[in-house]
């Protein structure tokens, strides 16, 4: 937490509040909502990036994080609520976080034994995972079973959601940046080469197993929070995919692709909807056409400033 | 360092606020615009793809039939009707999202949807927020009408089959003694078993057993020899067909001669599939049935079957009974605010819907006849009376 680590947050945190206001006073709530959808999306795709992506792993349960983290949330302030204060922005707040919380346990409990599994074994256990948790939601009457968890407070704001997806995208820097993150890209790249280097790799697997769910957690609860409502079909094996999507089409491995990535899943079938019927024939078909196109994904490994400075080094080399 | 950072920023203000510019928030209360527009819009929205998607593609098909009827005679007012349709895709959240729309962007004055009763849930507490009326087809969960005073829905709520059941056994059938056997863990079965519980009891008949089981069991004899033992002359059974069909099975194993009685849960393919023989004679309690001899049903199934060349079902009924109401409203209102649509549906009494007669009750749930049908043999199922409230 150096001076300019503050010269740069308080700002963005100003201007987050700033544009929440706003957003509010004279933007259309259809448009809003659309971006804070992104905004979650944002979250889930840069968190699933350092499973998939960095470490190389291929996880299909995020939804499955995402349900306990928005279940828990949305138990703490809508089933059992410590008094009415829980209903407030800080008690949502602390609500959220303990879904994350929640959620990074879940991605401990499940990580620690599946995580020795490589590949498509990884992502069968992650998946089953997913359903289990779908299932089990199912069966709770307490949180409404299959009708659903309704009368939710709806206090993520713009800001809350857009101060979160900032946190997750910093966290998530750091971390690529620093040695768990070297490891994790060893991992990626050759897993049997980084462990004769001595690297941990269970170790490394788990902790980015669980850094990637304490946020899909936080998204969960986020969600939860500004729906309003919650049951477990927003949580199935679908929005797993989705987010793979999001992941896969930005680029592996880069956190500003997985933003863009996020961007364009949730914004392409809104501005598709006035085909109608057609909306989900045709958004496939983008997603192939762009995925023949750039098979490594729209950044590739690289982020999104990187592109930009190689093009001004290669204007200099030519001037 | 600033010009690296200001050159995106330059770019990302240009291009958002090329973006904005279409998305100026117009007062979302305001009510002289829509009052002014040339036409009436009606918005609707369901699950048109997705896993449920015959549901909302037979609703949408009655809406539209509704819709085009009444354009033809005039409209509303010398106004059209347009119904702007968007799929949600079986996903509450996304419902939220178009619900979302069609009030904010497109303006709608009213909104018609859905069928499944999460996202009737989900979706109700948006109209609500912004105080546009919202008429469910057919979400029968109790909880969808409670979110508000601008919710509405033109279908009976659950527990109403109970009743309907109790009087079909004692004055159709003229039978004295029943047993209950109930799904404890379905809201839905617990709500009709103590309905006709109360009501069979209140019109002087007995209920000598009332069990129950969970569902997803398979094997019921223990309770059917309780219930054998006590000689009910009906079993009614308000769970769905899964366990109804194992139920009748094994009754007609242990040789019990009692009719089975049942609600809306019996109403798929499976039942007759899964329950052979033996659940042939019981009868279930339904919203509509096209074999109606009621010429207001005939009469609509034919200009269906004329359109669409289908037999309509029961959600394309009661689709076109939610956009009838809605349009019968919008002819009564004082004007085409939004809270005049509400105040206006709110007084919807004894209108002629193809499903029946409708009433709106304080609760804003529909009181109207549900229809008895009888299991007359593979997936075929008759007719037999219609019962009033």
């Amino acid at each position: 937490m150096n001076k300019r680590f503050f010269l740069i947050a308080i700002p963005v945190v100003a201007a987050l509040y700033g544009l929440d206001y706003f957003l509010n006073e004279y933007i259309n709530e259809y448009v809003v909502r659309v971006i804070m959808n992104c905004g979650i999306a944002c979250i889930l795709s840069m968190s699933l990036n350092l499973v998939n992506g960095c470490a190389g792993q291929f996880s299909l349960g995020h939804a499955g994080f995402m349900a306990v983290g928005a279940y828990v949330a949305a138990t703490l302030t809508t089933v059992f609520p410590a008094g009415p204060s829980f209903q407030s922005h800080l008690g949502v707040g602390m609500a959220i976080l303990s879904g994350g919380i929640a959620a990074g346990l879940a991605g401990y409990l499940v990580g620690l034994p599946s995580l020795r599994l490589r590949g498509d074994y990884l992502a069968i256990v992650t998946l089953g995972f997913g359903e289990i948790i779908r299932i089990v939601i199912l069966n709770i009457e307490a949180v409404g079973g299959p009708r659903g968890l309704p009368g939710i407070p709806r206090l993520s704001s713009f800001f809350w959601i857009y101060v979160w997806a900032a946190i997750t995208g910093l966290v998530l820097f750091r971390i690529i940046r620093s040695s768990v993150g070297r490891a994790l890209l060893s991992l990626r790249e050759d897993e049997i080469a980084a462990e004769s280097m001595g690297i941990n790799t269970a170790k490394y697997k788990v902790q980015a197993f669980v850094i990637s769910s304490f946020f899909a957690g936080i998204a969960g609860g986020l969600f939860a929070h500004y729906q309003g409502f919650v049951d477990p079909s927003s949580f199935s094996f679908n929005r797993s995919v989705e987010v793979v999507i999001m992941v896969v089409m930005g680029g592996m491995g880069s956190i500003s692709g997985s933003v863009i990535g996020a961007i364009i899943v949730t914004v392409l079938p809104e501005f598709l909807r006035f085909l109608d019927k057609f909306r989900m024939v045709v958004f496939p078909l983008i997603l192939i056409i762009l995925m023949l196109l750039r098979p490594m994904g729209l950044l590739g490994h690289k982020e999104i400033w990187q592109l930009f400075r190689f093009k001004r080094s290669l204007k200099k080399a030519v001037a | 360092m600033f010009s690296i950072f200001f050159r995106p920023c330059g770019f990302l203000a240009l291009s958002l606020t090329v973006l904005l510019t279409g998305c100026i928030k117009k007062n979302a209360g305001d009510q002289t615009e829509a009052a002014n527009r040339t036409e009436l819009l009606f918005g609707e929205y369901g699950s048109m793809t997705g896993p449920e998607s015959t549901f909302g593609i037979s609703t949408h098909k009655g809406i539209i039939m509704a819709v085009e009827e009444a354009n033809s005679t005039g409209g509303v007012k010398g106004k059209k009707i347009r119904v702007i349709s968007y799929d949600d895709q079986g996903r509450p959240d996304e419902a939220v999202t178009t619900v979302t729309k069609l009030i904010t962007q497109d303006r709608v004055s009213l909104i018609l949807g859905e069928v499944a009763s999460s996202r009737s849930i989900a979706a109700g507490a948006i109209a609500q927020q912004y105080k546009i009326p919202m008429i469910s087809p057919s979400s029968t969960n109790p909880k969808v009408t409670e979110i508000g005073e601008y919710i509405f829905r033109v279908c009976f709520i659950d527990p109403f089959q109970g009743s309907v059941m109790a009087k079909f056994a004692m004055e159709s059938l003229k039978y004295k003694t029943a047993a209950i056997l109930r799904d404890v863990k379905a809201d839905y079965s617990v709500g009709l078993a103590n309905f006709f519980a109360s009501d069979f009891t209140k019109r002087g008949g007995t209920v000598v057993a009332d069990l129950s089981y969970s569902n997803g069991d398979v094997d019921f004899k223990a309770q059917l020899t309780a219930i054998k033992g006590k000689k009910p002359e009906v079993l009614f059974i308000p769970g769905y067909y899964t366990e109804v069909g194992l139920i009748a099975k094994q009754a007609k194993e242990m040789n019990y001669k009692g009719v089975l009685l049942g609600g809306d849960g019996w109403d798929s393919e499976k039942l007759t599939e899964i329950g052979g023989d033996a659940i042939v004679g019981g009868y279930f309690s339904n919203h509509y049935s096209h074999e109606d001899k009621n010429p207001v049903v005939q009469n609509f199934v034919t200009r269906y079957k004329s359109k669409f060349g289908e037999v309509p079902n029961g959600l394309a009924a009661m689709g076109y009974d939610a956009a009838i109401v809605a349009i019968d409203a919008a002819k009564r209102s004082a004007d085409l605010s939004s809270k005049g649509l509400r105040d206006a549906i709110a007084n919807t009494k004894n209108f002629q819907g193809v499903t029946g007669i409708i009433t709106i009750n304080d609760e804003r749930n529909a009181i109207k006849p549900a229809v008895v049908l009888k299991v007359a043999g593979n997936n075929l199922y008759q007719y037999v009376t219609t019962i009033n409230p």
